[in-house]
């Protein structure tokens, strides 16, 4: 039985409402306790893989779940998917329009710094089917 | 170092988030990528940077940044100022460069560890 389970939805361009999910998922877990440390580790991943679907996703969701031991973030959307798997994960690789690198995002960094945080993370994605990230999170590794 | 100490010292201007000047300054990070301050920055760190835009209160919530001062005489965008003051995020402005913002601070001895 997992502590907790949410569901947030993402909306594609909207960079009004852009980080909120995030911090939705930011204040949940220090609600719960758990250490800042990983707390900021979830925060980092959560607004970076918000950030690409509101950049390129299209539409999307994140899904949090929350278990003692464990905090996994799945975030999935219907854009048009990652070509090179590889190369997108690969630090100052970008395909942000100019208008969104001007607003200091698409600096390339995103994917990489969910690889840094996150205890795993595996990428599912094809050319125009969307793309689904599954972040883990082992409460108390060393990161 | 207090937030409301840093305004006073380096006439700072606050133009939001006033809600959190009691917040601790324990360090500093000079950026305009979002997610190289997202990497990069440290707790409770004073963000200068040229970005004026409404993202850089999310940036700073998650990153737990002190405070986010705007350099070169930007203003915050209004929904900015909103945000800042909802989440209780400081906005200075500063008609100074980035460079000579870090400079000043750092001489002052923000941000330095321990010789």
């Amino acid at each position: 039985m997992p502590l907790l389970e949410r569901r947030f939805t993402i909306k594609a361009n909207d960079f009004v409402k852009a980080g909120e999910v995030s911090i939705e998922v930011q204040g949940i877990l220090k609600k719960i306790g758990f250490d800042p440390t990983l707390v900021r580790r979830v925060s980092i991943c959560a607004y970076e893989a918000e950030m690409n679907v509101v950049m390129h996703g299209g539409d999307g969701e994140m899904m949090l779940h929350v278990e003692p031991e464990e905090i996994d973030l799945v975030c999935s959307d219907q854009g048009g998917g990652i070509e090179d798997i590889e190369l997108a994960l690969l630090p100052g690789y970008s395909t942000a329009r100019p208008e969104h690198q001007e607003m200091g995002f698409g600096a390339g960094m995103g994917l990489p710094n969910i690889k840094k945080n996150a205890s795993s993370l595996d990428v599912y994605s094809r050319k125009g089917e969307g793309t689904r990230l599954i972040m883990k999170f082992e409460v108390g590794d060393e990161h | 170092m207090k937030v409301e100490e840093i305004i006073q010292r380096f006439g700072l201007v606050p133009v939001a988030g006033k809600g959190g000047l009691d917040r601790e300054v324990q360090g500093g990070y000079c950026g305009d990528l979002l997610s190289d301050v997202m990497a990069n920055a440290g707790d409770g760190a004073l963000w200068l940077t040229i970005q004026s835009h409404k993202n850089i209160v999310g940036v700073s919530v998650l990153r737990e940044v002190a405070a986010v001062v705007l350099v070169n005489g930007r203003e915050p965008d209004e929904d900015t100022k909103a945000k800042a003051d909802e989440e209780g995020i400081p906005i200075l402005t500063t008609g100074m460069s980035a460079f000579e913002t870090a400079g000043l601070l750092y001489k002052a001895g923000v941000g330095r560890t321990q010789e």
